[in-house]
């Protein structure tokens, strides 16, 4: 199985080493709509678990994306700036948001896994 | 009752199919303690014709623009407005439209939008414009608070040459959201040089231009200083015609302009409906309030117009919109985009130039009355003038002979000793000969 | 047949044409495309005759305009022709009905603009001397009077420009209060339902306040239980919309008035739905402490196409020392205006705008009032509200309300009738337009799904509400029988189809400039 967790809220986050990726799940991209514009973290921005770490605009709605697990933003993706739409061809791989240098890896405990994550969507519809 | 069209036996009907027996049991979530059982004690209904008589009356006891020598200014200014502009805008479809939220029919409400936010745009020297504010001075107060989220600081430094108003209305909001305001004196002879007073916890300095004493200033140094510290400029402007002759405030390098439209297509009426202008760097585009409006393509692929942009808005992010704006000033902008689409770049240069000519002729005039000092050497269509005299006294005495003078400046700045004795005088491209001649002789009796 | 005319021709229908007709012009018979002032321009030319001034000298320091400012050049005819032409894009309340919740779109009088015009009210400069302004004052006064009267509260701000920045007064006024009695530091919560519109929650936001929901009970009013829960020491007030988002009429507004008041704090009352009680309840009975009225919703002044409103605040005794400058008062001599804390005796929170308001907003509003009297107002009230349950009782059927009725003027309905038919709210709405309607408010209140709110005022006679209640039957059954091709890709039939907003979001182009590229002026060519 693979390293990736999730959220309730729908964020994704992939550990390699002490490097953690974000960004929204595909349900997610869904429920917006078409993505217009994606507010980014400014790089050595230092972030808690549970606050905000992204804003993610579509044409009618606006929404927080919230950081699963804390840590210094090291890089984002600077190529949603051109092309927004990246993030609802693909939310998972190339519409990725921030990644960040992460302290504790423990802070992934209690977030869902792949599996449990599709059930609890299941159930949300 | 004349704008009323359901019958007794509309009502009726329509009651049975509710299954109400009266209209009263439609209201009855309504408390016992708060129903009245008799009307409100204001006069009853009335037709067209007494509300006429009635609302004439009291018309009458005002002094209009057009029927004396007139030169008030200080922030909104007498112009001929052309007959097009008043029939244009009052047409149906224009006059009774609501906020085009569904486009596919909106297309002329924002069309003219589109075009006024580029006319706004060019105006200013700026890149971007949106689709106006409620007026000029709270655009202001937007214009400061934008600059406090762009910089994420929360000292805004004030010109005292800004129009007080325009200056209260940035305190009062910088007042109730925490933000600092440091606040310079007036300094009538315009000769105020702000660049001292910014430092590294300075989020804009803010600038009039004409000021509110008419000088006309390259504010080109105070933009490279903000700009060396991490602020921003923003540049008020308050008379529009002015942009037709002096170098926009785009050119000096303002991160934010903004202005009041007034001055075309729309009547004095008494200090509002007005139009705020607000136009700014493009890189700052998402911090703008109010609304804006963008081209794009429809299902069919012909070009179309859509107001966007809107997540920055109220009714989307809520506590985090930008501002609580929720309109913008619809027909009095449309009045605005009219009267400039009939002046056109020349009409508009030539309109400019008359004001200035206008101003310039009383000026001399003035400055030949005994007692009187005029305090500008470079002005665009107002000026101060002094004289020994508490300048409210002037302006009423010289109302007394049927001229209406000016502003004191006394009544906009009660603490300001330095301009007790000063007045604002305005002239626009509707003063005669005669209107002049008439200033000077009231004048002259006036001081004598 | 001596003198009889020749020259007969067919005079009957004949074969009827092709259902898409195209034309060299790309106009559809009165249907206009029209290009942008700026791609018209005649170098040169202007639409207004002005003569240059003589012996022209500029005295600028040397700040002349040098680089061109980039503005057409127009003949009056062409101008005319233009906007003329863009006009007959809109659709507007002069045309049809405008079934929007909230947003009271009744018939504007045209003696409102008749009277706004006198030149006593529009040629008055808000800084002449104010001896030659005792008119203008009366009439602000006069108006003042009025909305006191029918709102049964003692004071009034007139000076907020809209409705919004009449909450902002409001909150404002509320805030001074706090302050004065020492409070400001410790009051910093405000509680607003879930269903608010969002200047609410902006409007407090921007004050300073942190915002706190209410939930909606399941019959669509504020859970006054669990509103009672959340009030504490920290709570500077609460905002409330009365009758509320979803259309109905909070009947324990005077208990919650009363929690309120005895937890410390002040009730806002966001005043946009007025139109349903006006003359029949007065909100100052009901315990508010400050309510902003929109002029351009429950007083008639035309919307414009997106403004100017005006959003005058009654407000209470406890609030009232606090209201913005300027004030009117008569002074038992003659009417003065007010302009400077000094001269009050109450402590005026600042200004909101330069000047005093929305003088030509203020004329027409009381020109209406004048129309109606206390007697009219009340009925205009009784006929919004009589007409919204019309609209309820005939389509909840067929459509669906989430909560029974009676509502107040304005109808809830939700998306559920619309459940597997493929059609969502939005396609519903747009395929509205193709039958000459405006949409509803859409997904507005937000606490029921795929909010359809409708609100038909009282300026609609009863054949206008039959065809649109039959209208919307039809749509509503044809939905139900899968006809997904009549709403998938509406409007057909409107000046233009639907309008990419994804794009326009995306690759914002606010502005037109010259040598642009865009694909819209390639596909228009």
């Amino acid at each position: 199985m693979s390293d990736i967790r999730f959220t309730k809220d729908h964020e994704w986050v992939l550990l390699d080493g002490d490097t953690a990726t974000i960004g929204i799940t595909d349900y997610a991209q869904e429920q917006l709509g078409d993505v217009v514009f994606v507010e980014l973290p400014e790089v050595g921005k230092s972030i808690e678990q549970g606050d905000e770490a992204a804003v993610v605009e579509s044409v009618k709605a606006a929404s927080e994306v919230y950081a699963p697990i804390s840590g210094e933003v090291v890089e984002v993706n600077e190529d949603l700036e051109a092309e927004p739409a990246k993030v609802n061809a693909d939310a998972m791989g190339e519409g990725w948001f921030v990644k960040l240098k992460i302290t504790d890896e423990d802070e992934l405990e209690g977030l869902m896994d792949e599996d449990a994550y599709a059930k609890y969507v299941k159930e949300l519809d | 009752m004349r704008y009323l069209p359901l019958t007794t036996e509309d009502r009726s009907a329509m009651l049975a199919r509710i299954g109400a027996k009266s209209v009263d049991e439609l209201f009855r979530d309504v408390p016992e303690a708060a129903r009245l059982n008799d009307l409100i004690d204001l006069p009853r209904r009335q037709g067209e014709m007494e509300v006429e008589r009635q609302l004439k009356v009291m018309a009458g006891k005002n002094t209009a623009a057009s029927d004396v020598p007139f030169f008030v200014g200080a922030g909104a200014y007498k112009h001929h407005v052309p007959a097009t502009v008043d029939h244009l805008i009052q047409r149906s479809e224009f006059l009774t439209a609501y906020t085009p939220y569904q486009p596919e029919i909106a297309q002329g409400t924002l069309q003219y939008l589109f075009e006024f936010q580029t006319q706004v745009a060019m105006l200013t020297g700026m890149d971007v414009a949106n689709a106006s504010m409620y007026d000029g001075s709270t655009a202001c107060g937007e214009a400061v608070l934008m600059a406090h989220r762009v910089t994420k600081r929360r000292k805004a430094v004030i010109s005292g040459n800004l129009h007080p108003h325009y200056r209260e209305v940035v305190e009062n909001l910088s007042d109730f959201g925490s933000y600092d305001v440091v606040r310079e004196a007036p300094r009538p002879n315009g000769d105020e040089d702000l660049t001292s007073e910014i430092g590294k916890d300075t989020s804009c300095v803010v600038v009039q231009n004409p000021d509110v004493f008419g000088h006309v200033r390259d504010f080109s140094a105070l933009a490279e200083a903000a700009h060396a510290n991490g602020a921003l400029l923003i540049v008020a402007v308050p008379e529009i015609v002015s942009l037709g002759l002096i170098t926009p405030p785009g050119e000096m390098g303002a991160d934010i302009v903004v202005g009041e439209g007034q001055s075309l297509g729309n009547s004095l009426n008494f200090g509002g409906p007005y139009v705020g202008l607000f136009a700014a760097k493009q890189k700052y585009v998402r911090q703008m309030p109010g609304r804006l409006c963008g081209e794009t393509v429809d299902a069919e692929g012909k070009r179309g117009f859509v107001l966007t942009l809107s997540t920055r808005e109220q009714h989307i992010r809520r506590e985090k919109a930008t501002s609580n704006i929720c309109t913008n000033s619809g027909l009095c902008c449309l009045a605005f985009t009219i009267h400039l689409s009939l002046l056109g770049e020349e009409g508009y240069k030539r309109l400019a130039r008359i004001n200035h000519a206008n101003a310039g002729k009383l000026a001399d005039m003035l400055a030949g009355v005994p007692g009187v000092k005029v305090l500008n050497d470079a002005f665009f269509n107002e000026f101060t003038i002094e004289t020994a005299k508490p300048g409210r006294d002037v302006v009423n005495a010289l109302a007394d002979k049927g001229v209406l003078g000016g502003v004191a400046l006394n009544r906009l700045m009660p603490d300001e000793k330095a301009v007790a004795n000063m007045i604002a005088v305005a002239s626009t491209e509707v003063n005669t000969d005669s209107d002049r001649a008439a200033y000077v002789a009231a004048l002259k009796e006036v001081l004598a | 047949m001596s003198g009889m005319n020749k020259q007969g021709r067919p005079t009957g229908i004949g074969e009827a044409g092709a259902a898409s007709h195209e034309t060299f012009t790309g106009n559809r018979g009165l249907q206009l495309e029209e290009a942008l002032i700026f791609e018209m321009d005649t170098p040169g030319a202007s639409g207004v005759d002005l003569d240059e001034p003589e012996g022209f000298a500029p005295r600028l320091g040397g700040l002349e305009r040098k680089e061109r400012i980039g503005l057409p050049g127009l003949s009056e005819p062409e101008v005319m022709r233009h906007y003329v032409r863009l006009s007959q894009k809109n659709y507007a309340i002069d045309s049809g009905l405008y079934p929007l919740g909230s947003c009271t779109m009744k018939h504007n009088p045209r003696l409102n603009e008749k009277m706004a015009r006198l030149p006593g009210f529009a040629d008055v400069h808000p800084l002449q001397p104010q001896k030659t302004v005792q008119g203008a004052l009366e009439l602000i006064d006069t108006l003042a009077h009025w909305l006191k009267e029918l709102t049964g509260m003692p004071a009034v701000a007139m000076s907020p420009k809209a409705g919004a920045h009449g909450e902002l007064c409001g909150m404002m006024a509320i805030d001074a209060a706090l302050r004065a009695r020492g409070e400001e530091g410790t009051r910093k919560r405000v509680l607003v339902p879930e269903s608010a519109h969002g200047t609410n929650p902006a409007t407090a936001a921007q004050i300073g306040f942190k915002v706190d929901s209410i939930p909606a009970t399941e019959d669509g009013h504020v859970d006054v239980e669990a509103f009672k829960a959340k009030l504490g020491p920290d709570v500077a007030a609460i905002m409330l919309t009365n009758p509320n988002t979803c259309g109905l009429f909070e009947r324990d507004i005077i208990e919650i008035a009363d929690a309120v008041h005895e937890a410390g704090g002040y009730f806002y009352c966001d005043g946009a739905n007025f139109n349903a009680i006006a003359g029949r309840v007065r909100p100052g009975d009901l315990g508010i402490d400050a309510m902003h009225i929109n002029l351009h919703k429950t007083f008639s002044t035309p919307h414009g196409g997106g403004g100017p409103g005006a959003g005058p605040v009654v407000l209470s005794e406890a609030l009232a020392p606090f209201a913005p400058l300027p004030w009117v008062f008569h002074d038992g001599k003659e009417l003065r205006l007010v302009e400077h804390a000094e001269d009050t005796d109450g402590q005026p929170f600042g200004r909101m705008t330069a000047f005093h308001g929305q003088m030509g907003m203020f004329v027409r509003a009381l020109s209406y009032m004048l129309s109606h009297g206390s007697d009219g107002i009340k009925q205009a009230s009784e006929d919004a509200v009589l007409s919204a349950n019309y609209v309820l009782a005939s389509l909840k059927d067929v459509m669906s309300a989430p909560f029974e009725g009676p509502c107040m003027h304005e109808a809830l309905f939700d998306d559920s009738f619309l459940k597997g038919t493929g059609v969502e709210t939005l396609d519903f709405a747009k395929a509205m337009i193709d039958e000459g309607y405006h949409p509803m408010t859409m997904y507005f209140p937000l606490v029921v799904h795929g909010a359809m709110l409708i609100e038909p005022t009282e300026s609609e006679s009863k054949d206008s509400l039959d065809l649109f209640i039959a209208t919307l039957q039809d749509l509503a059954e044809s939905a139900k029988r899968g006809e997904t091709e009549r709403f998938a890709g509406a409007p057909f039939l409107a000046p233009r189809r639907r309008l990419d907003e994804t794009q326009a979001a995306r690759k914002p182009v606010l502005r037109w400039a010259h040598g642009r590229n865009d694909v819209g002026a390639k596909a228009a060519e």
